[in-house]
């Protein structure tokens, strides 16, 4: 350990010799001598301290006063409550309960740091064990396992391997009903067509259908299909797939690529409002750079590149709805999305693939 | 066991509760107990309170969570709002969301207990989360004391666990994304992503039956988790005692500090109430997750600005700094037909996978760097040992940084720059901040234990100005006494271990290895001052003037 290094590795350890060991180290000097307080040599600290403490524990009665009185007087009655009552009541809760428990807490420690004895003390440590015990347990396990016969008899040990290593096995199973199967219910959404009836685009959250002549450009609306809010049972999982962006832009500034040409009408395009990322909502539309932006992640979607990913963690572009115009002028989705909406699951290639098969 | 036996005179205790002490002990032998604890010795230091801090948050969770049980409802059937908040009379949302509506308007207290309940959720984590830091950098889970550090980190993982549950009970927006985001997740796990996902979710997102898992995993299994860990945690602090910092006269066969009762007991105890009072204090002035302004859980709509608790920051920062596309080529992976989503899976689990795995293997890396088998009581200043101290410092730097990308946007819109550039210069400092935190964390070390043998061997400055006859200014240095010097002279400054041969005589490459890590843990040392120093020191003349070659180049 010792040696005359001044801190560059060159030349730390040349010095050092083993006699000079001993005296390079400097010697415990011990615990410091204690030092009196004020309060151990002159009464009448002592006797402050003592009513500071008091004073305290006094204040916290006071708290707990405090918070009785808020407690009882302030009534959250039917018509009464407003939000104002209810912060004050919250605050005045609060402050009586830090003044019980303060008072009691600082009266607590400054009794203990101005009047109880402060001498530090030394205690010596205990081995964690000792030899003795060490060779004696080591013994009794030894003969413990000596007389179950296990090592002599490996029939049993590998047969008892053999059922612990199963027995856990229902155990896992028996959770199989937590959910059912996902088969491919995520490739599916409320835009399907029902009964040949093209799904009209509504308005979230009231549901009223939309004309095609209600989008002007540089207006975006946010879509539901037609029949979600008179569902009963799973509303908000086929929301939470079916949920869509619909915005106007100039035609000129639109690109779709081969195939997609009719998905929109007029300038007018619908794209799932669940990100490709980890399915929040891509709930921001920037008018001017016709980006959509998600405010969970911030992966950002360019509308004139059919929604591809320009910046972000969101990998795959977000689908797009083909939507169509109906007889009467509302805007219908003419089919289901072509692939999975949301976030990427381990099938969802798979599904991509059916559905457009 | 108990005083009172047959023939002698039977020793009869002075005050009430040493009588009532003794009625107990009597009847189930609690002497030796209080005899091994009453005046057990504890080292006292303000770094040891946050474990302290921890455990009375979890006491005060107890406490305010059993209060909110009582009214919360984890159902998620549908009702309409007709409580006393007159903005959402009428909305549709989840029986659980209402309750916690009806605890927030219509329970008078309810508002406090929750704010409160929250409140202390946040400092539980923080506090765990700080206390392992004082851990680490002082070289408490030093032998004895690995499993204990490992203990501690599995309470750390367990307390971010409660907390999350806990935080998408209410069933609002808010959470409900978070949910999303969750969902999202255990999506991209391969193979058995979309299964884990309908299973805990009783179906496609978000179903009717995840509020009501999460509530029992809430107020059952990982408080229970969490109960058993922190006995075994404080068995084993018991078992070793606590570490004490270096000073005069403790040294790793002795603990030195006040006796548990009274005075030590008075304090960590008087210590209780403040931690409740100050989040009592808290909860009554500062709003947290005011879930009435979120509305209940829609898939549709989401705010801006949206952030998790603070203790998942780390994973949401990781997600939103992976980019998804690398010029025109997407980052998920369509292979043999299935889908990698590596955009999602590798920040959502290497990060904090590397931060929790090296965290819980450290104690024993560095032993076999060290191949140090001795029991350790006294703690490590943390210049003293400056690679530790600087490879915690580059962990630290590595979580902050995703820390800060969780709050991107804000940092964004707050100082009003593009938020697109504040994600890249998140990206580079993920990869350059642990390594500048690395290398100035232990130039830092380095300097302030030069400084301490600085001040050890020659003294303080005490800003008198001298002039000597022959004109030269000096200013004085006042001599330290022992008790000081020994505080900045007795630490163990250990060498680079060469590689040596096993007992084949062959240098293996495992050895090798540890070689070089031993070279690179310790090839910059500073040595303690030694007796030899100091009296070269003095044998100057004027001793506080002439500093000896090295510390020359150093500061003068």
């Amino acid at each position: 350990m010792g040696n005359h290094s001044d801190g560059s590795p060159n030349h730390s350890g040349t010095v050092a010799t083993a006699g000079q060991n001993e005296v390079e180290k400097f010697q415990d000097p011990g615990i410091p001598p204690h030092r009196l307080r004020l309060a151990d040599t002159d009464p009448k600290a002592a006797k402050r301290a003592e009513r500071q403490v008091a004073l305290l524990f006094g204040i916290s009665v006071v708290g707990t006063l405090i918070f009785l009185v808020a407690y009882f007087a302030i009534d959250l009655g039917p018509g009464d409550s407003t939000i104002d009552t209810i912060r004050i009541q919250n605050m005045l809760l609060g402050l009586g309960t830090a003044f019980a428990m303060l008072g009691i807490g600082t009266g607590i420690v400054h009794w203990a740091k101005a009047l109880m004895p402060d001498h530090e003390v030394s205690e010596e440590r205990h081995a964690i064990r000792y030899e003795e015990d060490r060779q004696a347990a080591v013994r009794i396990v030894d003969d413990i396992v000596e007389e179950t016969g296990i090592k002599r008899r490996p029939l049993i040990r590998n047969t008892l391997l053999g059922a612990v290593a199963l027995a856990p096995l229902p155990a896992v199973a028996i959770f199989g009903d937590l959910g059912p199967r996902p088969d491919n219910k995520l490739a599916h959404t409320m835009w399907a067509p029902q009964d040949g009836q093209l799904k009209r685009l509504a308005r979230d959250p009231d549901g009223t259908p939309i004309k095609a002549s209600d989008v002007t450009i540089g207006s975006a609306f946010h879509v539901i299909p037609e029949g979600l809010n008179e569902l009963h049972e799973g509303k908000l999982n086929e929301k939470a797939k079916a949920v869509v962006l619909l915005m106007r832009l100039d035609p000129a500034s639109l690109n779709p690529s081969a195939g997609r040409e009719d998905w929109g009408y007029n300038g007018i395009v619908a794209y799932s409002k669940i990100c490709t990322h980890v399915g929040c909502p891509v709930a921001l539309y920037e008018q001017q750079t016709h980006h959509l932006l998600c405010p969970c992640h911030q992966s950002t979607f360019d509308l004139t590149q059919e929604c591809k990913v320009i910046f972000g963690p969101a990998s795959r572009p977000l689908p797009q709805l083909p939507i169509a115009v109906d007889d009467e002028g509302y805007l219908v989705a003419t089919s289901d999305f072509k692939e999975p909406v949301g976030p990427s699951y381990w099938e969802r290639d798979m599904h991509e693939r059916s559905i457009n098969s | 066991m108990s005083a009172a036996s047959t023939a002698e005179p039977a020793f009869v205790a002075k005050t009430k509760t040493g009588r009532f002490t003794d009625f107990v002990d009597a009847r189930v032998g609690g002497s030796g107990i209080l005899r091994e604890f009453g005046r057990k010795v504890f080292p006292d230091h303000w770094s040891f309170m946050f474990g302290e801090v921890a455990l009375y948050s979890f006491v005060i969770l107890l406490l305010s969570g059993t209060f909110l049980t009582f009214f919360f409802d984890p159902s998620m059937a549908e009702t309409h709002y007709d409580g006393s908040y007159v903005p959402l009379k009428g909305v549709e949302m989840s029986v659980a969301y209402n309750s916690s509506l009806d605890i927030s308007f219509d329970v008078r207290g309810g508002l406090f207990m929750r704010q409160v309940h929250h409140w202390a959720a946040l400092l539980f984590v923080a506090s765990i989360a700080v206390h392992m830091l004082r851990v680490f950098f002082t070289g408490a889970f030093r032998k004895p004391r690995e499993m204990n550090w490992v203990v501690g980190g599995v309470l750390l993982i367990l307390a971010m666990a409660a907390g999350f549950t806990g935080y998408s009970l209410p069933d609002d927006l808010l959470s409900g994304n978070g949910l999303r985001i969750i969902d999202g997740v255990i999506k991209s796990i391969p193979v058995i992503g979309t299964y884990i996902s309908f299973f805990l979710f009783g179906g496609e997102f978000p179903g009717t039956a995840i509020i009501g898992r999460l509530y029992m995993l809430h107020i059952l299994l990982v408080p229970a988790l969490i109960l058993l860990m922190i006995v075994l945690h404080l068995f084993m602090v018991v078992v070793h005692k606590h570490t004490q910092y270096p000073g005069p006269g403790r040294n790793d066969n002795n603990v030195v500090g006040y006796p548990l009762g009274p005075v030590y007991a008075a304090k960590a105890g008087g210590f209780f109430f403040i931690v409740f009072g100050v989040l009592a204090l808290m909860a009554g002035f500062f709003t947290i997750n005011p879930i009435w302004n979120y509305g209940p859980y829609d898939p549709s709509p989401v705010s801006a600005g949206t952030q998790p608790d603070w203790y998942i920051g780390f994973v949401d920062g990781a997600l939103r700094l992976m980019p998804g596309t690398l010029g025109n080529w997407q980052v998920e992976q369509d292979w043999f037909g299935f889908v990698f989503s590596f955009n999602v899976l590798l920040p959502a689990l290497v990060p904090a996978g590397i931060l929790f795995t090296v965290m819980f293997m450290y104690p024993w890396i560095e032993r076999w760097i060290t191949k140090d088998d001795r029991e350790h009581h006294v703690l490590d200043r943390p210049r003293n040992a400056p690679t530790r101290t600087a490879i915690g410092m580059a962990g630290f730097v590595w979580y902050c940084v995703m820390w800060a990308a969780a709050g991107s946007d804000l940092i964004a819109t707050h100082f009003g720059v593009s938020l697109n550039d504040v994600t890249y210069w998140l990206r580079a400092l993920f990869f350059i901040g642990p390594i500048i935190a690395f290398i100035v964390t232990k130039r830092v070390a380095l300097a302030l234990q030069r400084k301490d043998r600085e001040i050890a061997l020659h003294g303080r400055e005490t800003g008198r100005i001298v002039r000597l006859p022959h004109g030269e200014f000096i200013e004085v240095h006042a001599p330290l006494d022992e008790y000081k010097r020994y505080k900045l002279v007795g630490f163990e400054s250990p060498e680079v271990l060469p590689a040596v041969p096993n007992e084949h005589g062959v240098v293996t490459s495992k050895e090798k290895r540890r070689a070089f890590l031993s070279k690179w843990f310790f090839e910059d040392r500073v040595a303690p001052a030694t007796p030899a120093e100091l009296e070269a020191a003095h044998g100057h003349g004027h001793a506080a003037v002439e500093a000896p070659e090295e510390a020359k180049s150093l500061s003068h």
